[in-house]
């Protein structure tokens, strides 16, 4: 009997296989908001050595409604990001308390603990209220 | 098979995504909120520039940027090769020399700022 | 005790006749607590002989029977129909080499796990008048989930990594691999890093994690593939900044 393997094309068809792959994409395309608000922000500390008329121009920028949008955007897949981030780091760092694995939750629990307490710390402490 | 170096990319790559889920979402919200009007204290010109004058906020400012950076390049850099991008070696040359450069022009910004 | 009338459209390829895979319908009464692989084995019996694919235990415990049912990697004989509407799409399992109908080639995930050295490599030698190993409840459970693996292959055809980077290891030889790395009796940690931490190796991962989704024994491979990247960019920066602390 002859033999002869079909080796089907890989092409992009993966992505709609499940919404996991989908999930996985948006996960993905959160650098690309978190990057580019960190550039702006490099952006904005260049203005700031400037000088006060500069960076006064650059918070202006960051009221136009194409600023307001994008930033609300960026922050949605931060948020994502975290999200997801947090839910993943009890598979890559495990704790085993005697003879049990610490549960998944406890540890991703003390994560989202931590960034609630170290966000409003920050909140407080740059005079946002 | 020899032991990979890639985790020269991957170690940054890693503490920034920590750094980033930890710390971004929060400063967007101060950054979204001078957008609304509402400037936190701390986005005041005086306020941020005698923030930035310490050396060591410097320093920390210019890691925060860094590992945001190289994370966000290190995860484009997968996407890509994932949606069928395959020049990985151009890809990642260009991310990467993306993410040294916002560094850099950081740092150079920062050294600018000599206390008043 | 009743019956529905159930459609599938499975992929077939005769690599004697055809020039690629083509589908084809089947039209099959089935029980009510039927799963695909019973489906699939009426078609077989009554309705075409020609009809080739996988299949041994029927519980879920071989890992024979993995096939792509309606896209997404499952064991057939864990396919419930009364969980599916409408027609089911029966494909190989993704990623593979198709050899015959729903049967792929394997060789490279076979090929892969014996990359791994999965077999316990001593801490120093241990003479058989010394007796037995010994191993606390602890040790046991830190190595545990990574022993489950049934070699169904579903991991592989759920990566997107794998489909896309043919020499990548992929999930179940990295865990195989940790599982053994994990274990207190295992010495050969370092042997196997030549294999886990090479590029192709835990490297090529990009934490999908469909893997442990679809894996039907809760292996958890994406866990074991994270935790073996961390612990090799560990050893990466140890060796290159304190090379004293690793001989």
């Amino acid at each position: 009997m002859s033999r002869k393997p079909y080796v089907r094309e890989m092409t992009s068809e993966w992505i709609t296989r499940h919404p996991r792959y989908l999930r996985y994409l948006l996960r993905e395309f959160s650098c690309l908001f978190i990057g580019g608000w960190t550039l702006m922000m490099v952006w904005g500390l260049a203005r700031l050595a400037q000088g006060p008329a500069a960076w006064a121009a650059f918070l202006e920028t960051l009221q136009s409604p194409a600023s307001i949008v994008l930033q609300a955007l960026a922050l949605a897949f931060a948020v994502y990001h975290a999200v997801t981030w947090f839910n993943l780091t009890p598979k890559a760092l495990p704790v085993q308390l005697g003879d049990e694995f610490v549960a998944d939750g406890v540890i991703s629990g003390a994560h989202f603990a931590v960034w609630g307490l170290l966000s409003l710390v920050v909140l407080l402490l740059a005079g946002a209220f | 098979m020899a032991k990979s170096n890639k985790p020269i990319v991957w170690g940054p790559f890693a503490a920034g995504g920590t750094l980033t889920a930890f710390l971004t979402p929060v400063l967007i919200v101060l950054t979204l909120l001078a957008g609304f009007g509402h400037v936190p204290d701390l986005l005041g010109y005086e306020a941020l520039r005698a923030f930035a004058a310490h050396g060591v906020v410097k320093m920390g400012l210019v890691v925060v940027v860094f590992l945001s950076l190289w994370s966000a390049a290190h995860r484009l850099r997968i996407t890509c090769y994932d949606l069928g991008l395959r020049a990985d070696t151009l890809v990642a040359t260009l991310v990467y020399a993306l993410a040294i450069a916002g560094t850099v022009a950081a740092a150079i910004a920062l050294l600018r700022l000599t206390p008043a | 005790m009743s019956e529905r009338r159930v459609e599938l459209d499975v992929l077939r390829y005769n690599p004697e006749t055809d020039r690629a895979p083509h589908f084809q319908r089947y039209s099959v009464p089935c029980r009510e607590e039927w799963v695909v692989l019973d489906a699939l084995n009426h078609v077989k019996e009554n309705i075409d002989p020609t009809l080739s694919y996988r299949w041994s235990c029927h519980m879920a415990v071989c890992g024979s029977c993995g096939m792509m049912i309606n896209r997404e990697p499952k064991l057939a004989c864990k396919s419930f129909l009364r969980d599916y509407q409408g027609v089911i799409r029966v494909e190989p399992l993704a990623h593979f080499p198709v050899e015959r109908d729903l049967v792929t080639v394997i060789d490279d995930f076979v090929a892969k796990l014996a990359r791994v050295k999965p077999y316990l490599i001593p801490k120093e030698p241990k003479a058989l008048e010394a007796g037995e190993y010994r191993q606390t409840p602890a040790q046991l459970k830190r190595y545990k989930q990574f022993t489950l693996c049934i070699n169904c292959m579903l991991c592989y055809a759920a990566c997107p990594e794998y489909g896309l980077i043919p020499k990548y290891l992929g999930p179940a030889a990295i865990a195989l691999g940790h599982r053994w790395n994990q274990d207190s009796r295992d010495g050969g940690r370092d042997q196997r890093q030549e294999e886990l931490a090479a590029t192709e190796g835990a490297w090529e991962c990009s934490f999908v994690g469909a893997c442990s989704e679809v894996c039907p024994e809760h292996v958890d491979p994406a866990g074991a593939i994270q935790q073996v990247k961390i612990r090799s960019t560990v050893d990466w920066y140890l060796e290159h900044t304190m090379p004293w602390l690793t001989k």
